[in-house]
């Protein structure tokens, strides 16, 4: 036994279910979609017809998202208790059907769909109680509950579809969500225009998306899950050009929804989005959708090791890129959203190099720290924005939002001053949190896989995390205050809605490590819970890596193993942690609008690279010239001017000469024409 | 019951639906003014509410025609009154009669002279336009082909805004030119079969049965596809389309996007491919066929990105729609030509509810510049989201209309043309290219004219008008089965004897491999 009451008590739990063995039947599975989506329909028409009436919305919004999460959570004691069942499909109606091509409104209930759901349902429960007390003095209040139960809906659409087609549903439909959410105050040009770019960004993903799902009914005939994954080994040669395409197709879908390179540049822009929703859809669920394709099609991309390879390299270098830039950000959701880019990263390593399991442990357990870090930042802008707005100052979000103007605010806010440090310890991995065995075992499985370089990468990267979040948490809560006299005086802490919120993910982000306990560490028992669950969703494409690869290795590349590099990394990050905090803590920042804009490499990294100034030069001014150029000289000029108007003005020539029939009215033309079938017709008869 | 069963399966019911509205229209003439409307109306629901039973009276799974009949009508030169309907056109037709009454009220404030013509030109249009989809003699075909033609010139050159005479002259005369070169190319069809089989006939069985010679083939295909290209619109000759939608009148955009494009679609699958299959299966016209589809995706959406004009910009988007539908159609394999048909009618529903919210707009304000409007979602919420769900149908959401017809489209062409399906995927980006910045600039930001804050959100009316097209629109995203089934025996059978015919291999790539594997699937469910 583990030592700890609670998890004592699960660990029972889990052991009771699982002595007596029985078939898994799913407990209203539509249901856990069904929730979300009369919740949507609900506020949407409360929004429209009685936008006055927030009790029903505060009501509904949150509590259809409870049930549905009680829903997941009985399916998954109910799978536990059906040891290594197979997936369960329930079909509701044919959606499209022409010859071979047959594709079912069909839901799939296993190991990783039922726990995905449960992480989505779970968090974003807490995250739809957060927004009551975050969004309850916006006019567009029912609006904002409607969109955000309309993308729980389409993310359990996602998670649970059964094929590609209907996963692309959810895929898209999250999209909108989030489209619409980024610029749910579409009143602000910038807002708008984030949400745009964030949809037409995505939208270069879907097409890859697209494609490999055309390429795969070309060459399997199919595109269910279950019958793509059991033909495709024997379909597909391994390591051959068709599966290598299919799976690159799938992860650029991959690269635009979870912000990889070179599709990361929405994701930063984002946080226009309200702060409930960057840590909804832009920290713990839809940016994880991609993690969860490559695992999901998992045997696919073990097929095509060239694209496994694109996949963790991809990842271990977005992971360390992200990091560099959140180094100097100063801007207290930007820091978290690259931070998210660069977390995302690790999953990525993870299923790149066939490590499932870690990947989606990290996702999961990323899911509540980072919504975490971001919720504890809305309850700092939610005061700063109170306490400017108060004593009559600027109160706009680059102000509020600008953590120069922050500092020594874990006086006035000391909820979110605690339960924000344990995010951030989380995140940087410090024993015994959530991220110290999630993360730890992602950079485990990559030294143990052989992949040398990408290990170096990530412990860069593990080093670099603890320090910009400590710098964050320095800047924010610690240090001497920079808010202004005046507003100092109206800083509140956040409704007690809020708190709860923050508590309760913080809970999350201490516990949730524990479900998979490595077994090389040293003192602490082997738990390999999620381990043992998630195995019947991976052990096909296991099967497949452990065929052509070996097992892998237990070594790190430089010896020494799993529990001695546990330890290592632990403590490298706590003397990061403590180096950076003394470091930053007697530091005098200007307020943003005194501060000079950093030099050297700083400038680098505060100007992001120059990546998206990069893109606007080399892709999206040409591109618009270019559509320029389409209409205005090929369009009018070339067609248009030259070719219909030149057969005009030819033509009219010519009519000068037969003007005597022409008389203006059309009527007279049509009447020639007929005359002239009948003569035609009259010809042929005789 | 049964009664009513023997009539929807005999060709009455398709001649009363031909024929009513002209004569309806031909009513309105001499009814006083203020009651024309009404009648309109009454007519065009009728019209309507008695094609609706076609839909469940079709035979599922039927390959061939069904409410056939053939008469002779003028047998000396071999002319007869030939119609039928079968899965490509019966959801044309019914798209045409849904959208007449939505037509006739989404007129019924906006047209304010001559109401007498213009309710006769908008019905006669009807008749010729479901003559085109159920004529089975190429005479027939011909005269309704150009009975569309004239009342569509009215409504735009009487009814339609400033520029209107000069856009209604070059819809004419484009239109006009192909046409004439296909009445050539049916006269030589109609030489031929008197050659080979000694009787005049123009029925459509008999000129499948006429062997066209080599070289000759590749004319005839040119001078049928002519027409219908400058129809679809296929690039280069689209450029009439967007000053036709400019100057004309909503409900003539309505009809002129949603359904008189198709004619020249269903030109291609009716008569151009099947007439002339070795000739537009040859690798030279099915690359150029293929190529010009592909400007039309990529390049018009190009175009339709920097359009200031609201209208013009759903015309070009039409244009990029219209490509989707060609590539489809010749690829030729069952799915694609399914899902081209089942897009026609999509397409009909979005962009048709896409120039119907311009002409909410344009009542209000009296202009479709973009830049004039700004935050509508703050002033008009209803109607703005009438808007934003209308135009992710158009950019092919999953969930609404627009996806399952692309999709079908694409999964279709990509086993037999993996690139050029590939391309015309880059169509989804572009896409969202083109229509989100509208919406950005339309309904969000901040109001930045003072003309805008006293707009009226939809009055009932425009509900009235909209919600309909919205249902459809909803309906046929989530379970479009229905019509798949409906259409997919015809383009099945269709797509299988073409390529059988033009000697090409009749197998798509994908049983290559999924030969070994067709048990899986059962085995998995």
């Amino acid at each position: 036994m583990v030592g700890v009451p609670v998890l004592d008590s699960m660990l029972a739990l889990v052991q009771e279910a699982t002595t007596h063995e029985r078939a898994y039947v799913p407990f209203l599975p539509s249901w856990m979609i069904l929730l979300p989506f009369i919740g949507f329909v609900i506020n949407g028409a409360v929004g429209y017809l009685a936008p006055d009436r927030r009790k029903l919305v505060s009501a509904v919004g949150p509590g259809v998202l409870g049930l549905s999460f009680l829903v997941a959570a009985v399916n998954l004691v109910l799978l536990i208790a059906a040891h290594d069942a197979e997936p369960v499909i329930r079909s509701y109606w044919t959606w499209m059907e022409v010859g071979q091509l047959r594709i079912e409104a069909a839901l799939q209930l296993d190991q990783l769909s039922v726990m995905m759901a449960l992480v989505v349902t779970c968090v974003s429960f807490i995250i739809h109680i957060y927004s009551i007390g975050y969004m309850g003095e916006d006019p567009g209040y029912a609006r904002y509950f409607s969109f955000l139960n309309l993308f729980v809906f389409f993310m359990l659409v996602l998670v649970l579809a059964a094929n590609f087609p209907l996963m692309f549903v959810g895929w898209e439909g999250v999209g909108l969500c989030s489209y619409l959410l980024i610029g749910f105050w579409f009143t602000e040009p910038a807002k708008a225009d984030a949400g745009q770019k964030a949809f037409i960004v995505n939208r270069i993903g879907d097409f890859g998306f697209l494609a490999a799902m055309f390429a795969l009914f070309a060459y399997l005939g199919t595109l269910d899950f279950q019958a793509v994954f059991a033909i495709a080994p024997r379909g597909f040669e391994y390591g051959g050009a068709a599966v290598t395409l299919i799976t690159l197709f799938l992860f650029l879908g991959c690269t635009g929804k979870s912000a990889q390179i070179p599709l990361y540049v929405w994701l930063p822009d984002a946080m226009h989005g309200p702060t409930p929703v960057s840590a909804l859809i832009h920290a713990a669920t839809m940016v994880t959708a991609g993690v969860y394709l490559v695992a999901r099609t998992g045997v696919l991309f073990a097929l095509a090791p060239l694209s496994m390879t694109v996949v963790a390299v991809v990842g271990a270098v977005t992971a360390l890129f992200a990091a560099t830039i959140a180094v100097q950000q100063f801007d207290i959701k930007r820091v978290i959203a690259y931070s998210t880019i660069s977390q995302l990263g690790y999953m990525f390593l993870a299923v790149g190099v066939g490590a499932y399991t870690a990947g989606i442990f990290h996702l999961a357990t990323h899911a509540f720290f980072k919504a975490l870090l971001f919720l504890a930042s809305g309850a700092v802008i939610h005061a700063m924005h109170h306490a400017l707005e108060h004593a009559g100052e600027e109160a706009g979000e680059d102000v509020t939002q600008d953590m120069r103007n922050m500092g020594g605010l874990k006086a006035y806010l000391p909820t979110s001053f605690r339960t924000a440090w344990i995010g951030a310890l989380a995140l940087a991995g410090v024993f015994p949190l959530a991220g110290f065995f999630s993360k730890d075992e992602i950079i485990w499985s990559a030294g143990a896989r052989g992949q040398t370089l990408l290990w170096v990468l990530a412990v860069l990267t593990a080093l670099l995390t603890a320090g910009y979040i400590t710098r964050w948490l320095v800047m924010v809560f610690h240090g001497a205050s920079r808010v202004g006299e005046g507003a100092r005086r109206y800083l509140r802490a956040a409704p007690s809605v809020m708190l709860v919120a923050l508590v309760l993910l913080a809970v999350g982000s201490v516990v949730s490590g524990w479900v998979n306990v490595p077994e090389a560490l040293p003192l602490l028992p082997e738990f390999t819970w999620l381990h043992q669950f998630l195995h019947p969703s991976f052990e096909a494409a296991e099967h497949v890596l452990v065929e052509h690869m070996g097992e892998p290795a237990h070594v790190a590349p430089l010896g020494g193993g799993e529990g001695t590099w546990a330890v290592l990394s632990t403590t490298a990050a706590i003397l990061v942690v403590i180096f950076t905090f003394m470091a930053l803590r007697g530091k005098r920042y200007l307020s943003a609008r005194e501060a000079a804009e950093p030099t050297g490499l700083w400038r680098l990294l505060y100007r992001k690279w120059y990546v998206d100034e990069l893109y606007d030069l080399v892709i999206v001014k040409p591109f618009k010239a270019l559509c320029m150029v389409s209409w205005r000289v090929i369009d009018q000029g070339l067609i248009d001017g030259a070719l219909v108007d030149g057969v005009a003005y030819t033509t009219r020539f010519g009519g000068w000469v037969v003007s005597r029939f022409q008389t203006g009215y059309v009527g007279t033309y049509v009447l020639i024409i007929v005359i002239g079938i009948l003569i035609i017709l009259g010809a042929v008869a005789l | 019951m049964s009664q009513l069963a023997t009539l929807y399966s005999s060709h009455w019911i398709i001649t009363f639906l031909v024929f009513f509205p002209a004569v309806a229209g031909l009513v309105c003439l001499f009814l006083p003014r203020e009651r024309i409307r009404y009648w309109a109306f009454t007519a065009a629901m009728l019209e309507f509410l008695v094609s609706l039973p076609l839909f469940w009276t079709f035979k599922i799974g039927r390959v061939g025609w069904q409410n056939f009949v053939t008469e002779p009508w003028i047998p000396d030169w071999g002319i007869s009154y030939a119609l039928g309907v079968d899965g490509i056109s019966l959801l044309l037709i019914l798209l045409t009669t849904f959208l007449l009454p939505i037509s006739v009220l989404v007129s019924w404030d906006q047209i304010k002279e001559k109401e007498r013509a213009y309710y006769a030109m908008l019905l006669i249009l009807v008749t010729g336009i479901l003559g085109v989809f159920v004529a089975l003699d190429l005479f027939l075909f011909y005269v309704f082909w150009e009975v569309t033609l004239i009342p569509m010139y009215f409504l735009i050159g009487v009814w339609g805004h400033e520029r209107r005479i000069y856009a209604a002259v070059k819809f004419f005369l484009f239109t006009a030119l192909g046409s004439l070169l296909m009445l050539v190319a049916i006269l030589v069809l109609f030489w031929l079969h008197i050659d080979q089989f000694g009787v005049t006939s123009l029925g459509y069985a008999d000129m499948l049965r006429v062997e066209v010679p080599g070289s000759l083939q590749y004319w005839l295909f040119a001078a049928f596809a002519l027409a219908f290209a400058i129809k679809v619109p296929i690039f280069p000759f689209h450029t009439w389309l967007p000053d036709a939608h400019v100057e004309a009148p909503t409900a003539g955009s309505v009809i002129l996007a949603a359904v008189l494009l198709k004619l020249g679609v269903y030109g291609f699958l009716r008569f151009a491919i099947p007439f002339f299959p070795s000739a537009a299966l040859s690798q030279t016209v099915l690359m150029t066929m293929m190529a010009l589809a592909l400007m039309g995706i990529i390049y018009t959406a190009w175009v339709a990105a920097v359009q200031p004009n609201l209208k013009k910009l759903i015309a070009y988007t039409s244009v990029a729609h219209l490509g989707f539908i060609m590539v489809g159609t010749f690829a030729l394999t069952s799915h694609s030509v399914t899902g081209g048909v089942l897009q026609m009618v999509n397409h009909g529903l979005s962009t048709g509810a896409l120039f119907i919210l311009a002409g909410f707009l344009y009542n209000r304000r009296h202009t479709y510049e973009i830049s004039e409007y700004s935050g509508l979602a703050k002033v008009i919420p209803v109607y703005s989201g009438c808007l934003v769900l209308v135009a992710l149908s158009s950019i092919g959401l999953p969930g609404l209309n627009g996806f399952v017809g692309e999709f079908l489209i694409l999964i279709g062409s990509f086993g037999r043309h993996p690139w050029i399906t590939l391309l015309a995927t880059t169509g989804v980006i572009f896409a969202a290219y083109y229509m989100l910045p509208m919406i950005r600039r339309a309904v969000w930001n901040d109001l930045r004219h003072d003309e805008n804050r006293q707009l009226l959100d939809l009055s009932r009316l425009e509900l009235a008008i909209i919600v309909p097209l919205l249902i459809m629109i909803v309906l046929m995203g989530v379970y479009p089965k229905p019509f798949i089934d409906r259409i997919a025996a015809s383009a099945e059978s269709l797509s299988e004897e073409i390529v059988l015919i033009a000697g090409q291999d009749a197998q798509p790539q994908q049983r290559v491999v999924a030969g070994d594997f067709t048990g899986s699937r059962a085995g998995t469910q």
